[in-house]
């Protein structure tokens, strides 16, 4: 954890990263602190290789998919304003501000939120969820109870269930009607990043 | 009226309590209430029983001059309180109460502190200002001991009402939650504030204070121990029920019962023992025992909590009339209504305001409304002002009829209008509907997801310790409380799976079971699909002739020996007879559909669809014995599995004659039923015609890992069975084209090898096939490749005969050892053989299409 308290002005670009992302100073203070702890070496940048040694996260089954968020296609490294950038997505939706118009479309609005999980099932990034990423997803997250014939049972189910037009794929507008009814606000949202 | 004769009736009343008629009357009123839905539409039940108990009351009075019956607090408490708390304990929506569990006990502890403290403080000074009748003779201790139990909230009025509202799970939970919580509040402030009444405020010390605090949190703490000691026990027994499937319920309630009455006895929180026990049992309880017990479980629980639900508010209307314990007073009555309801909203409105610096979503100002609205008050403060010791306590009168107003105050006029508040405020409603396979996918991706940004942004939240529990529970606890099996099989989204699996096959089952047309396409579990053009789809299920079979019947027969012979004949006919056909099909449907590749995609998908769906229906049913045979299955069956999931791909290699196809039907029936023991009985029987070799394929597929290798054509048990169904002996087709599966040596017990062994030997002098082992239970049937009886039927009829012969031949010669490793080489080899050998054409052995003819039998009988 960040105990060093980093003053505001420490911060490249603050006031741009408070527009673009919506957090208040202090939380951008706080990342700041986290960004900073995580980066042993004070480079500046974080590796996946930083992220990685967070020990809870190597028990989390989505955990090496989380980390790889962070980093741009073909990129090792992520400064501090795309890792807030990421973190944004997690911000708590406020009623008010949302319904402002003429403004880009905040970070953390249910759409940028689906797109965040959706890219993390869609590991080619080619705008589907093929049978086989499903595969991959569900073999991270369910136990090991579960054989490879009924875990590709699960992936053959549930991409039916999503999939309609009938091309054998989750399409994110399949994959965002199909959590439709779910509260994505709340449910992919982090009280701590207010 | 002739007063002897009046004692002989009323006997039976008067020393029971309660008599058997009328007790017996009681749980046909909510089903007269279900009956007349639009009066219940707008009047809750419990605003009707408690009618329907005044009614009553009145009559009994009039008749016998005086209240007969009354609500005795031992008996609300030791009968009829539990079961409604075990029932709504048990089917708390665990993890929505978890998770709002910070702010429920906030609710439920300091809420009710607030209430009753406020309360009897404002009663006392509406009392020393000398608005109330002289004849109330209370101090301040007995309107904080008043207050005390008039700020319960009742559970059983709460979730009369608000189930009946249908309000948003959030709120739900969290009025709910917190009516259940804070009865356990109420009950030890009562006591203790009832202690000081009777030591008399007097001799109360300032340590008698500071102990009142401490049994406060001893009680509540102590009850939920209880409770959890209890729930880990019942947990414990039920997983060594399996061989007493029939005492697993009586055990779920004995032991919640007893959690009760432990508490109750070592004067702890007993409504808080049971809760707990109720929702910390359920995940394993459910786990462990049979469905049968499930169902019983949740339908006595349900049907004990709403008929104790209908005594009390049924006694609550009829103690009310028994003017005799009441005393009015105007201003104590009034003044309790106003406060209680003025205290709870300003109690809500402070406490939602410090809840929602904490909480994501924010309790908007429409949740504030209802909850304050919502604090119906009932029975568990009826009981307790019953319960009041009247020497001691001088105005119970006063406060049993002030209870009784308030009681239907909030039960009447709140309940009535709770359903048009809530409505007009445009209160979320929840929405029901069975939970998608999608949603709960995503859902557990969600948790995931927010975990490891917990992680990365450093927080340990709730969402942490969440993990960190279930992590937990499923290294040890899990391990400890649950049955071997059903741990193995513990996994909430095959759960879900496996519920929408159990669904449409009912529903297939319920439809006839026979050959899907297209009106049976759409599953009820799955959204329809509009882009699927349904006719296209049944065309071509007639066309190709390879519509999926699902009759029942068909599949699960009775073998016997002239099946064994019919099947004789019908591979011959097979073999001539069908192959002409399946071409013409074959090109036919490729003519017409592989153009349009969606529908051909389409098709593809259905029949994968409902083979797996058949399949996992069974599998669900044994997961017992599928999981050990395929545990079996892994040890030492790695390398087959892979041949045959090359065969399935050499034949998906050839497009084109998709709808004809490879059959790989597996009869596993003797693994079945040698396995059957472990699971129940009574599941047992039923559906046996799962492809023992497809959960090879399907590790096949996934070894080769790309998307297209589950065609169609070996997911259908095709045109074999079609062709079957024209055939007498349609039953029989576990006798087509036998294609020994390599499946069938993995399956044979060790302790079967020597007899099986044996039985082999007499089998390969009879008709065996090639080399292949025959188990007890080979009925594995594999379908030569498509593209072999395409390309040279002549020497398959041809060739039939002569070639067992030579095999056996062989295979014995061959020797025991290689015997085992010879099957695993056949299914790979045999397409490729006879890509080789197609042009020679010779009588050589490169195709193992034998009419192999039930070996189990033969070994058997």
């Amino acid at each position: 954890m960040g105990c060093q308290n980093s003053h505001p002005s420490a911060i490249p670009e603050l006031e741009e990263i408070m527009q673009e992302t919506g957090f208040s100073q202090a939380s951008v203070v706080r990342l700041y602190d986290r960004f900073q702890a995580l980066d042993k070496q004070q480079k500046g940048y974080l590796s996946k290789y930083d992220l990685q040694g967070i020990g809870e996260l190597a028990v989390n089954p989505l955990g090496d998919r989380i980390i790889n968020a962070f980093f741009k296609e073909g990129e090792e490294l992520t400064d501090f304003r795309s890792f807030i950038r990421v973190l944004a997505h997690f911000r708590p939706v406020e009623e008010e501000k949302s319904k402002e118009t003429g403004r880009p479309e905040p970070m953390n609005s249910r759409l940028r939120k689906l797109q965040f999980a959706f890219q993390l099932y869609d590991q080619d990034s080619d705008g589907k969820i093929s049978r086989d990423e499903m595969l991959q997803v569900l073999r991270l997250m369910v136990g090991i109870q579960v054989t490879e014939e009924q875990l590709a049972c699960i992936a053959e189910r549930t991409i039916q269930e999503a999939d309609q037009d009938g091309d054998g794929a989750i399409s994110f507008e399949e994959f965002a009607t199909s959590v439709e009814k779910l509260n994505i606000e709340q449910r992919m949202s982090l009280r701590l990043l207010k | 009226t002739p007063v002897p004769s009046w004692p002989v009736r009323t006997w039976p009343w008067g020393s029971w309590g309660l008599g058997p008629r009328s007790d017996a009357l009681f749980p046909v009123c909510p089903a007269v209430f279900q009956l007349s839905r639009k009066v219940t539409s707008v009047v809750p039940e419990s605003c009707l029983l408690i009618l329907l108990g005044l009614g009553l009351g009145g009559i009994v009075l009039a008749i016998a001059k005086r209240a007969e019956y009354q609500l005795e607090p031992s008996m609300f408490f030791l009968f009829l309180l539990p079961p409604i708390v075990l029932d709504s304990g048990y089917f708390m929506p665990s993890r929505l109460f978890f998770d709002n569990l910070g702010a429920i006990l906030t609710y439920a502890v300091i809420g009710t502190l607030w209430n009753s403290f406020a309360t009897g403080a404002a009663l006392w000074g509406v009392k020393q200002a000398g608005l109330m009748d002289a004849g109330v003779d209370a101090g301040l201790m007995d309107f904080l001991l008043f207050g005390s139990l008039i700020s319960a909230v009742d559970p059983v009025a709460v979730l009369a009402v608000f189930e009946e509202v249908h309000i948003n799970e959030t709120l739900f939970i969290i009025v709910f939650g917190e009516s259940l919580l804070n009865d356990a509040v109420t009950v030890v402030l009562y006591k203790v504030f009832n202690s000081f009444v009777e030591m008399g405020p007097a001799h109360v010390q300032a340590t008698d204070y500071l102990k009142g605090v401490a049994s406060f949190f001893v009680v509540s703490l102590g009850g939920a121990a209880v409770g959890l000691l209890f729930a880990f026990l019942l947990a414990l027994i039920t997983r060594f029920t399996k061989r007493v499937r029939i005492i697993e319920p009586l055990f779920v309630f004995l032991l919640a019962y007893m959690a009760y009455l432990a508490a109750e006895m070592v004067s702890l929180s007993s409504i808080l023992a049971v809760t707990f026990c109720g929702i910390c049992c359920k995940k394993y309880v459910e786990a462990n025992i049979s469905r049968k017990s499930r169902t019983t479980v949740k339908y006595t629980m349900k049907t004990l909590a709403s008929s104790s639900e209908t005594v009390i508010f049924m006694f609550l209307g009829i103690s009310a009339v028994d003017t005799s314990k009441w005393a009015w007073d105007t201003a104590l009555v009034l003044g309790t209504l106003l406060f209680i309801l003025l205290f709870r909203a300003v109690g809500v409105i402070l406490q939602t305001w410090v809840l929602n610096r904490f909480r994501l979503t924010p309790l908007d100002r429409i949740d504030q409304v209802v909850m304050s609205y919502g604090g119906l008050r009932g029975a568990v403060a009826f009981a307790l002002v019953i319960l009041l010791d009247g020497d001691k306590v001088r105005a119970k009168d006063y406060f049993v009829a002030t209870t009784i107003v308030v009681v239907f105050f909030t039960v009447l006029v709140q309940g009535l209008t709770i359903k048009p508040l809530v409505k007009w405020l445009k209160v979320k409603r929840s929405d029901h509907h069975k939970p998608t396979l999608n949603e709960e996918l995503h859902e557990h991706a969600f948790d995931h997801i927010l975990a490891a940004v917990e992680d990365v942004v450093g927080h340990h939240g709730y969402r942490y310790w969440r993990d960190r529990w279930e992590q937990f529970d499923k290294r040890y606890l899990s391990q400890l409380l649950m049955r071997k099996s059903a741990y193995r099989l513990k996994d909430e989204i095959w759960d879900v799976y496996c519920k929408l699996n159990i669904r449409d096959a009912i529903s297939f089952v319920d439809q006839g079971g026979h050959v899907l047309s297209a009106s049976r396409l759409t599953l009820p579990s799955m959204p329809s699909r509009t882009s699927m053009s349904e006719s296209s789809v049944t065309n071509l299920l007639r066309e190709s002739g390879s519509g999926a079979c699902l009759d029942l019947q068909v599949i699960d027969t009775v073998r016997s020996r002239r099946d064994k012979e019919d099947a004789v004949m019908h591979h011959v006919l097979c073999g001539s007879l069908y192959k002409p056909r399946r071409r013409y099909k074959a090109s036919y449907s490729r003519h017409f559909i592989s153009p349009s590749t969606q529908e051909r995609q389409d098709k593809e998908i259905f029949q994968q669809n409902m083979k797996r769906r058949l399949e996992t229906f069974k599998s669900t049913k044994h997961n017992v014995c599928s999981a050990k045979s395929k545990a079996r299955l892994k040890k030492d069956g790695r390398k087959k599995v892979r041949c045959v999931g090359a065969l399935t791909c050499t034949h998906r290699a050839s497009p084109s004659f998709l709808p004809a196809a490879a059959v790989l039907v597996a009869v596993d029936s003797d693994d079945e039923e040698s396995d059957s023991s472990e699971t129940e009985k009574e599941e047992d029987e039923g559906i046996v015609f799962i492809a023992r070799a497809t959960d090879a394929i399907l590790q096949g597929k996934k070894a080769s890992g790309s998307l297209d290798v589950c065609p169609s054509p070996r997911i259908i048990p095709p045109s074999p069975t079609s062709a079957e169904r024209e055939l007498p002996w349609k039953g029989d087709r576990g006798d087509l084209a036998v294609y020994i599966s390599s499946e069938t040596t993995k399956i044979v017990p060790v302790d079967m090898q020597a007899a099986w062994k044996q039985s082999i030997s007499s089998l390969e002098s009879v008709a065996s096939p090639p080399g292949a082992e025959p188990g007890p239970h080979a009925k594995t049937v594999a379908g030569p490749a498509p593209e072999e009886r395409q390309m040279m039927p002549e020497p398959r009829t041809c060739f039939q005969f002569p070639n067992p012969l030579l095999r056996s031949s062989r295979s014995q010669s061959a020797g025991s050892p290689e015997r085992t490793e010879q099957p695993e080489l056949q299914p790979l080899m045999a397409p490729d053989e006879h890509g080789r050998m197609s042009t020679s054409a010779g009588p050589s052995n490169s195709r193992w299409l034998i009419q192999f003819n039930r070996p189990a039998r033969f070994s058997d009988g």
